[in-house]
């Protein structure tokens, strides 16, 4: 047995290498058990990172590193709880269920393993087919940061879909993962592997909820994969109880003319960390990355985006907007790579950002790195308060003090909350931007949007 | 139905309007000319309860209540109009939503049920021919891309719509070239009324060639100093208004509405 525990920093740290002892399993596959190895050792040399590591230096994460969170017990079926209808499928839709980090088979809907498509449980596919999972897991997160690391020492479940080339799909694939905290603080380790084929067509939403009021960690990481000339919408959808703690990372590798659009929405959690990371891999792909974060009482919420234009005739666009109020923290840091060989790479970043309250705060860090000469790159960002002349205009027509500040907010995150195409998911949240405001009864904004 | 008694209000501690006094009664409009900064806006805006104007001394009453002590909407619910010098762009929302909810808002205060979406779009459909505004503006968000003449039309429109009892326009015509002018006279001219006052602020004659007031006030540093008709407007415009410094006011003039 090794001594692996003895020196561990942190209460999480010791739970991690707990866990790791307990979940090895002789019938993993060997490239499985490299995975998991690599991923341990990657994440005991580096440690998690403090304030001295440059993309945590916003973020503090001693909260989450001093709770011994451990892995919920295996449960048997259970209730879906009642789900706004931005999180449930279409009739005849697909939505994969896992309940702290475990896919709930009896709550689920529409998993599949045809030719066409695979939508269906990680830990099923590496148990009946792994051949399917080795080309793709570990495979885009190259660099990982610890909490990715530790995903990978650990993994174990988690969502894995694959769309056949030419695939043409019509209806959202919900993957909803849900936390339920049985005894004390439990942690989960989904790993998500999208695989969207050549030309193929679909749209993933991930959406990520939990107990209310629960202390849990979510520490989940994403691979996607576009081949060449596929199109795919992915939304991620954030909505954890006050006391949840959520770090994620997705990496997304395109191929040749893919079109990626992510659109991220981060409404819940104690502290949020979410890491986007995007290679144009081939000429011709572009990708849209959207964001909204809404921040009140004492959240706090990191996203990190890296788009690294690695070929040329590259196309990126990037909207991030947050709205912190009380005395929450906003985090936005859009890194953009262009490398020598990335010529007509047109790039365009804008991270716009409300202060609703004295206390609220965000920083802002627009990074480029550009290594080519024959590029389009620009980016810009705001950090302000609502418009006084725009309030005093709404109030000299009739409209209330809370209700006019309502509008205004509303009207700043309309064109990010506009690209959403889900239309349940719009509503959401839409919903969302009016009740965070009232104290009392939402804002009915239905029809505010020009 | 509105009396302004020895106002005085400062602006970030300076002191703008020293003491004006101005009687309105229903049916009637009041021009009020003066050079830059003498203090047309700041009335302007005092009277609409714009934050950032401190009131220091004096006394408004609007149909009889305490105009000072109200708040803007609830000012707005009651009855007064302001068309802004510059109305702000408000991108994202649109404008029928947040006249709707404007109307409303002031609906329900009066006692009247509020309109739903259909009988608001005839009533915009109205109002926009009524001001000679394009419909498709009016679906737009608030001012955003409208040319200075567009936005004042919307003022003017918005202003149909609302069925305010004390219109208070703030320089109006600045920015606008001959045509707009006239457009937006018009508008102004189709929504006079005998239940209705207006207070026109303007810098130039000009305007009141079109909106021809009733009585005619000229601010000079925070003070009305000389009153009259529109005559009053043309000999300005004739001899400047350091003018009024050097001439006394005739002894004998046009009874003027006294406080």
């Amino acid at each position: 047995m090794e001594a692996i525990a003895q020196d561990a920093r942190t209460a999480l740290e010791r739970s991690v290498l707990d866990a790791f002892r307990e979940s090895r399993s002789p019938r993993d596959p060997e490239w499985l058990s490299n995975v998991r190895r690599a991923g341990l050792d990657r994440f005991r040399e580096a440690g998690f990172p403090t304030a001295r590591d440059e993309a945590w230096k916003y973020t503090n994460v001693a909260p989450i590193l001093k709770v011994p969170f451990a892995p919920a017990a295996e449960a048997g079926p259970r209730r879906l709880p009642d789900l706004d209808t931005a999180h449930q499928p279409a009739r005849s839709g697909t939505q994969l269920v896992f309940v702290n980090g475990r896919y709930a088979a009896e709550l689920s809907s529409g998993a599949t393993s045809g030719e066409g498509i695979e939508i269906a449980s990680l830990r099923e596919v590496l148990a009946t087919r792994p051949e399917s999972v080795e080309p793709h897991l570990a495979r885009v997160a190259r660099e990982g940061n610890a909490f990715a690391d530790v995903n990978s020492a650990l993994v174990e479940d988690g969502a894995f879909v694959r769309i056949a080339a030419g695939a043409v799909l019509a209806d959202p694939i919900h993957l909803l993962f849900l936390s339920e905290p049985d005894f004390g603080p439990t942690v989960s380790h989904p790993r998500n592997i999208v695989v969207a084929e050549p030309g193929s067509q679909a749209v993933v939403v991930e959406s990520w909820l939990g107990a209310a009021g629960a202390q849990y960690l979510t520490n989940a990481v994403t691979e996607v994969v576009l081949g060449e000339g596929a199109v795919l919408d992915f939304y991620k959808v954030e909505r954890e109880s006050v006391g949840a703690f959520h770090v994620a990372t997705m990496e997304v590798l395109q191929k040749r003319d893919s079109t990626f659009t992510s659109h991220s929405v981060t409404l819940g959690g104690a502290l949020v960390r979410n890491d986007l990371n995007v290679r144009l891999d081939a000429p011709g792909a572009s990708c849209t990355l959207n964001g909204l974060f809404l921040g009140s009482g004492t959240q706090h919420l990191d996203n990190h985006t890296k788009i690294d234009h690695a070929q040329p005739h590259g196309t990126s666009r990037e909207l991030y907007k947050g709205i912190m109020s009380g005395k929450s923290r906003g985090v936005f840091n859009g890194k953009i790579i262009v490398r020598p060989d990335a010529q007509k790479t047109d790039a365009m970043q804008t991270n716009k950002n409300l202060l609703l309250s004295k206390e609220a705060l965000v920083n802002s860090e627009p990074a480029l790195e550009i290594f080519a000469d024959d590029v389009k790159c620009r980016h810009g960002s705001t950090i302000g308060q609502l418009d006084e002349t725009a309030l005093f205009y709404l109030r000299s027509r009739g409209i209330g003090e809370d209700e006019s500040r309502a509008l205004l907010v509303y009207a700043f995150a309309s064109d990010v909350a506009s690209r959403i195409r889900v239309a349940p998911l719009r509503a959401m949240v839409e919903r969302h931007l009016g009740l965070r405001l009232s104290a009392g009864d939402g804002v009915d904004l239905s029809g505010a949007r020009a | 139905m509105l009396e302004i008694k020895n106002l005085h209000a400062s602006v970030a501690g300076n002191e703008i309007l020293r003491g004006v006094d101005l009687t309105i009664r229903a049916g009637e409009v009041h021009a009020i000319m003066g050079p830059n900064g003498s203090g047309k806006s700041t009335l302007a805006h005092v009277l609409a309860g714009r934050p950032g104007y401190e009131v220091t001394e004096g006394q408004v009453l609007f149909k009889g209540q305490e105009l000072l002590a109200m708040a803007p909407e609830m000012r707005a619910r009651e009855g007064i109009f302001l068309a802004f010098q510059y109305p702000v762009e408000i991108p994202g929302v649109s404008n029928v939503y947040f006249l709707k909810n404007a109307l409303n808002a002031v609906r329900k205060h009066r006692g009247l049920p509020e309109l739903d979406a259909f009988d608001f779009l005839a009533l915009v459909k109205e109002k926009a021919k009524l001001v000679d505004i394009d419909e498709e503006l009016v679906k737009r968000p608030v001012n955003e891309g409208f040319s200075g003449g567009e936005k004042k039309r919307n003022e003017i429109f918005q202003m149909a719509v609302l069925d305010p009892t004390l219109a208070i326009l703030d320089e109006t015509d600045s920015g606008l070239d001959i045509d707009a002018l006239r457009i937006v006279a018009n508008g102004v001219n189709t929504l006079r009324s005998s239940e209705r006052a207006m207070i026109v602020v303007t810098h130039y004659q000009r305007l009141l060639n079109y909106i021809v007031p009733d009585f005619l006030h000229v601010l000079v540093e925070g003070r009305i100093v000389r009153e009259g008709g529109k005559e009053l407007a043309l000999e300005l415009e004739e001899k400047g208004y350091s003018w009024l410094e050097k001439e006394p006011p005739p002894s004998s003039r046009e009874p003027v509405p006294v406080a």
